[in-house]
């Protein structure tokens, strides 16, 4: 979008304005995460600047915040049970979502614009309603405040996203291949897994990793479902942020940033791969 | 397999099995397994999505408290003539004063008060009185014994909420959902009006959430479309700073929030700093309505820019071009031929955002204060503090039924097959 030769000084000016107008909402959209990460060495339990940090003096900043994290028992347990709870609910939604969504994408699948959108449906839900209709009903068959309970909920709830992410990969999928593999004598699980499961896997991978996010990150079905056996670093935060708000919810969210850059690398990287297997040049 | 041809004619696969019969089999046998591989997925949410859901809208109805406690006075009571004028029978009252000595037994009695109360104050303090003194009657008259306990028995109009709440189903929490209410003829109107709260909400709610996705849009747009038409290696490295908050824990971003905008935050800090307002005079941007908007439009930014950037990168730089070389301003280019093409993604986008921003919960608990607090917020008082649930669950099938019509109108715009993320 360079400014053409022939532009007018009023669309000169315009092509500068608008660019510093995107500025600012960029500036909006990652200023608060940049903020927090200072903050959270702060020597002080405020949730400001203080003098001695703005003047770079060491005596300012300290990790207490983070000794206090890597000290407490309470965040212990929570990051304890954040990723048990996380990868077991991904397993179950990548195994079951996957599965489902092969059958999904086949001809001959039966009221599929139906059953995508049953499927689909723990996405649109508002989580709260999700959350009370689990509460109840866990209650009633014993699966509330445990950890079975809550990694159920979760994989239901990361469900959607495997199934969108897989479908989505299967439509650009050469089902020539499968015949081709049979006739020269694979065996189905054989094709499943020499063939089908390569091809499809950069779908699975971001799709397990839309639902292990889903996991870690979500709070209002683990407040309701589970107690405090079940806290998530979500839930603790939570109760952090409603209770006594330290500095140490801070460094938490400074730690929770540096694995949402993880994830974001390592799905850039799987979206490469997948465009690179397919023929695509990566952009 | 090739087809072979039998004497009369028809097409039979190598084995002699007619071709159409040989292909219904092949399809049934695909169609068959096509089902069997999706049915676990289907169970699996059916059990543990779909029966919780259904779970809290029979519980929106449900009202079997009641019926299950006071066992003997229901079946009596519901013979009584509620329009004659007259008190129950002395029958109606013996059975409700076993019922009470029963319920103090089992300590069952006080959920019927509390179940009661929700329809008329003082009654949960009427049945614990009760329970407490009902074991002093032992012999008839049981209706002068229980009157002379509590003169609200006397009262024509207990019966009648006892007769009226002691059926097995009950429209009574839709009702209090939409700030109705039977009054002691049992005739529906309107709450009083210090009791009418969740119309107000709801409309907030609605409110709050269109303002966010207007936000959202007037943000949204001027971003998705620079990147949708710098060089693809710029707009790559400028993505990262709408995807980073798009993946880092809503909490995370809430809390940034919170150190931004209170009292003793940075932004105040700030302003104090360059002198534009004093220390007194700090502005009080958290726990209220603009906490609840700013907070949330940062979230939900992302679900707006990610589908009108998959439009905006369809749309050829050549319509723009053509109408400019065709005499039009760069208003009227742009206006008349570039919005136009974009309208599915802000369809999409705005859909999204709405949908998400109504049920939201997270976000205005903690930093929505009083007048920033949407409809889930009740939703969810009501389940953990005041133990509600039949409201609970009638205004969360309300919240429900306003999404799914939304989700349709997404449906018809988008497509859910075209839902993409990332």
């Amino acid at each position: 979008m360079a400014l053409p030769t022939y532009a007018g000084p009023l669309e000169r000016t315009w092509y500068y304005a608008f660019r510093t107008i995107c500025g600012l909402i960029f500036f909006f959209l990652i200023a608060p995460l940049v903020v927090i990460v200072p903050l959270s060495f702060n020597a002080v339990p405020f949730f400001t600047f203080t003098q001695e940090m703005l003047t770079l003096d060491p005596a300012g900043y300290s990790l207490k915040w983070y000794q206090d994290f890597f000290g407490n028992l309470n965040w212990h347990g929570a990051v304890k049970n954040s990723f048990i709870i996380a990868v077991f609910a991904t397993l179950i939604s990548t195994t079951l979502g996957t599965i489902g969504a092969l059958g999904l994408s086949r001809a001959e699948m039966p009221m599929k614009t139906t059953v995508m959108a049953i499927l689909i449906s723990p996405m649109i839900v508002p989580l709260i309603i999700s959350a009370a209709g689990m509460y109840f009903f866990y209650s009633k068959i014993g699966l509330a405040a445990t950890h079975i309970g809550v990694i159920i909920a979760h994989a239901a709830l990361g469900i959607p996203f495997v199934v969108i992410t897989v479908t989505a990969t299967l439509v650009g999928f050469d089902q020539s291949l499968i015949r081709a593999a049979y006739n020269l004598g694979a065996s189905p699980t054989y094709t499943f897994f020499k063939i089908i499961v390569p091809l499809i896997l950069p779908g699975v991978i971001s799709g397990g990793l839309f639902a292990f996010i889903t996991s870690f990150d979500e709070v209002v079905v683990v407040l309701f479902v589970g107690s405090y056996e079940q806290r998530t670093i979500p839930w603790q935060m939570f109760s952090g942020i409603r209770e006594q708000i330290s500095p140490t919810i801070l460094a938490v969210a400074t730690l929770l940033i540096a694995v949402s850059i993880m994830l974001l690398a390592s799905l850039e990287l799987i979206r490469r791969r997948g465009e690179r297997l397919r023929g695509i040049t990566p952009s | 397999m090739a087809a072979a041809t039998t004497s009369d004619g028809a097409l039979t696969t190598a084995d002699g099995i007619p071709l159409k019969a040989s292909l219904a089999r092949a399809e049934r046998r695909n169609r068959n397994r096509a089902l069997l591989l999706v049915t676990p997925l289907f169970a699996f949410i059916l059990v543990f999505f779909l029966m919780p859901i259904f779970d809290m809208l029979t519980r929106s109805v449900d009202n079997t408290v009641v019926g299950s406690v006071l066992v003997r006075s229901v079946p009596v009571l519901s013979q009584w003539d509620d329009s004659s004028g007259e008190l129950p029978s002395e029958a109606v009252f013996k059975a409700m004063v076993l019922d009470i000595q029963d319920g103090r037994e089992t300590r069952t009695i006080g959920k019927v008060g509390t179940r009661m109360n929700y329809e008329k104050s003082g009654m949960t303090s009427l049945f614990r009185k009760s329970g407490r003194r009902a074991k002093q009657i032992k012999e008839a008259p049981y209706k002068e014994a229980l009157i002379k306990l509590d003169k609200k028995w006397g009262d024509i109009n207990t019966w009648r909420l006892l007769k009226r709440e002691s059926d097995a189903q009950t429209l009574t929490h839709y009702l209090a959902s939409i700030d109705m209410r039977f009054n002691d003829s049992g005739e529906v109107v309107r709450q009083p009006e210090e009791k009418q709260i969740y119309i107000n909400l709801f409309i907030r709610t609605l409110k709050l959430s269109a303002l966010i996705t207007v936000l959202c849009l007037v943000l949204g747009y001027p971003i998705s479309y620079l990147l949708a038409t710098l060089p693809v290696r710029t707009s790559n490295l400028l993505m990262i700073l709408v995807l980073l908050p798009f993946w880092t824990s809503l909490l995370v971003r809430t809390t940034a929030w919170i150190a931004l905008l209170q009292k003793q935050g940075v932004i105040n800090d700030f302003l104090v700093g360059v002198g534009l307002i004093g220390d007194d005079g700090r502005l009080a941007m958290i726990h209220n309505a603009i906490g609840t908007v700013v907070a949330m439009v940062h979230i939900l930014l992302p679900f707006m820019v990610l589908p009108l950037y998959s439009v905006m990168k369809t749309i050829p730089p050549s319509y723009v071009r053509a109408a400019r070389s065709m005499g039009a301003t760069p208003w009227t280019a742009f206006w008349r031929v570039y919005v136009p093409n974009t309208v599915s993604g802000i369809g999409a986008g705005g859909i999204l955002v709405f949908i998400i921003a109504i049920g939201y919960y997270i976000t205005p608990a903690l930093v929505g204060g009083v007048s920033g607090t949407l409809i889930s917020n009740f939703i969810a008082q009501h389940i953990s503090v005041t133990l509600n649930w039949g409201l609970a669950a009638a205004l969360g099938s309300v919240l429900l039924a306003l999404v799914l019509a939304l989700y349709i109108l997404y449906d018809k715009i988008v497509g859910i097959d075209n839902m993409k993320m990332g």
